[in-house]
């Protein structure tokens, strides 16, 4: 397998990264506004399949670490008045801290069983936010005192540049020899202890990079939104969205992960007016192309196939 | 004293409710290695379909559980062959890779659902007529005679499907394929079959525990994915596959919730298995009772 640095598709896709980046002279504060969610949404899609796509572990809890960073720098905020670029690193680490905590005991489970303990741990940081809800905001959400910026452009360049970070920090990871070691022990997870790599140091590795960028992305979703409350940052429908933008754009690829984002947060706003049903015909449309084409969007454009062993 | 009566009658009815849940989503497990994340929309399904015809369609309440029950075996019926049985034959996926996209698609496949009967039925929690009048005296506290029935009915099921299990051919032949598949088609049995079968049986299993649940304590659109985390915390606590292993944890898990409920606050009725969950996870994470 030769991967090299340049060729014509990451041309291409340098050119659409410019071209978006002109947006904000062409189109209005409000696709902006959708632009900015579906650039955060793409944050926690990278993050996610790195565990997914390439580590081969499924992540049920993307929201418990999205949660410690939204919630730890907005509390950071409300109750301490930290300055937002004060709380956003706080909140940061403390998603790294809690996804540590979580990962550490939970790798030692293989397939459901680790899934299963994320997706309680998810279960668990909602009952947690509701019984404080006196210092949390319960089901309603938490007011910030801050946010990062009143202008749709400057939010929408915030999000883009995280994104665009994300995008190329991941890329440099997952080819570098670390990546190809992560990717290895998710298909062989034998063949790859038996060369002798610690499988389960990569994975933490992997899940702690996955923490930061989650959490990252989470503090500043609700310095854009100026409230941190469940239903964005931590309801187990965040977690779905997040899967299917990771599946349909096509998994084990950065810019899968992204273009599915962006088509999943477009296709709801359009879907907008269908009403109470959108979400499930996005559900629909996820679970077709899951069934008829388990690789992605991705996959049209000619990236890597999967063979069936 | 009274208290205590009625922390036992409550999680004795509510244990063998979700002990019947469980029992369908761990022999599928068993059999066919899925984990099934619709599990708690196919039991919903269930019980509203059997609200509506009863008490919207004028059925009454035996005649409308039978169609819930129906209700619920064609749904599993339709997940079966648009997700499982085309993602189990797909070319495009690596065999190790089978499992999480199983997973993941029952997971969208329960929001599908949930959406729809939201849309149909609205998301307002309902309850089926009693099936029987009447209340009884125990030691002073008040119970409805519906209540018990509904424990009676539970675990009649649950000793019916163990009579299946180890006296008939085919129960029997559902066990060897969770234990030797290959063995199985060895001796002559047609695997598909048993599938399509296991799958019927874990339909009527859900839609029986749908029902009971909706005459017990209600249910809507918004309680799937709780009763789909409760039903695999009692599996996982249980030991993946294992049924009587499920039947134990539901009625550890039925008791710490009720418990819950009453002394400190219903909203925190989950947390406790939560917590037990992580736990055993943790310390034993072949489940309370697993086998290895």
């Amino acid at each position: 397998m030769t991967r090299t640095w340049f060729d014509w598709k990451t041309g291409v896709v340098v050119l659409a990264f410019a071209a978006t980046a002109c947006l904000p002279w062409f189109v209005s504060g409000y696709w902006l506004g959708v632009l900015t969610i579906s650039s955060y949404v793409a944050v926690y899609a990278m993050a996610w399949d790195l565990l997914f796509g390439y580590g081969g572990e499924v992540n049920f809890g993307p929201t418990f670490l999205i949660g410690l960073g939204a919630y730890g720098a907005g509390m950071c905020n409300t109750y301490l008045g930290w300055p937002v670029w004060v709380c956003i690193p706080v909140g940061t680490l403390a998603a790294v801290i809690g996804g540590l905590a979580l990962v550490g005991p939970a790798l030692r489970l293989k397939g459901p069983y680790f899934g299963l303990v994320t997706l309680v741990a998810v279960l668990l940081l909602s009952q947690v936010i509701n019984m404080f809800a006196g210092y949390t905001g319960g089901e309603i959400g938490l007011a910030l005192m801050d946010i990062l910026t009143i202008s749709s452009t400057g939010n929408f360049y915030y999000a883009f540049g995280l994104m665009t970070l994300t995008a190329l920090v991941l890329r440099i990871l997952v080819r570098s020899p670390l990546g190809l070691i992560l990717e290895a022990s998710g298909q062989d997870s034998t063949a790859t202890e038996a060369l002798g790599f610690s499988v389960t140091k990569f994975k933490i590795l992997a899940f702690v990079v996955s923490a930061f960028f989650s959490g990252l992305a989470g503090a500043m979703t609700v310095f854009y939104f100026g409230t941190a409350s469940p239903g964005t940052v931590v309801a187990v429908a965040v977690t779905i969205q997040i899967i299917i933008a990771t599946i349909i754009g096509g998994r084990r690829s950065i810019i899968g992960s992204i273009l599915g984002a962006v088509f999943l947060i477009v296709a709801g706003e359009f879907l907008r007016p269908v009403g109470q049903l959108s979400s499930t015909l996005v559900a629909v449309l996820a679970l077709i192309v899951l069934v008829f084409a388990p690789n992605g969007f991705i996959s049209v454009f000619g990236a890597r196939r999967e063979r069936k062993a | 004293m009274n208290l205590i009566i009625e922390i036992l009658i409550s999680s004795f009815i509510i244990g063998a409710i979700y002990a019947l849940g469980a029992a369908g989503l761990t022999i599928i497990f068993g059999v066919s290695g899925i984990l099934n994340l619709a599990h708690g929309a196919i039991v919903v399904v269930a019980s509203l379909v059997a609200w509506y015809c009863a008490l919207q369609l004028h059925m009454g309440i035996y005649l409308g559980g039978l169609v819930g029950i129906a209700a619920a075996i064609g749904t599993t019926y339709v997940l079966y062959f648009t997700v499982v049985i085309p993602l189990s034959r797909s070319r495009q996926l690596a065999s190790e890779e089978l499992p999480v996209f199983l997973f993941v698609s029952t997971l969208l496949f329960a929001l599908i659902l949930q959406g729809i009967l939201e849309w149909f039925f609205g998301a307002t929690p309902v309850s089926t007529p009693a099936m029987i009048e009447g209340v009884i005296h125990i030691d002073g506290v008040t119970v409805p005679l519906n209540s018990l029935l509904i424990g009676v009915v539970a675990w009649a099921v649950i000793g019916a499907l163990w009579l299946f299990i180890s006296h008939t051919r085919m129960g029997k032949a559902m066990l060897a394929a969770s234990m030797s598949p290959k063995g199985l088609a060895i001796v002559g049995y047609d695997i598909g079959r048993i599938h399509f079968l296991v799958w019927g049986l874990y339909g009527l299993l859900a839609g029986i525990a749908g029902v009971l649940l909706a005459s017990f304590i209600g249910a809507s659109s918004n309680v799937a994915i709780n009763l789909t985390a409760t039903s695999f915390t009692i599996v996982v606590l249980g030991g993946l596959g294992n049924v009587l292993g499920s039947l134990a944890a539901a009625y550890i898990l039925g008791f710490l919730g009720t418990v819950t409920a009453f002394l400190i606050s219903p909203s925190l009725r989950e947390v406790p298995g939560l917590l037990l969950l992580i736990v055993v996870l943790y310390a034993r994470p072949q489940g309370l009772f697993g086998r290895h």
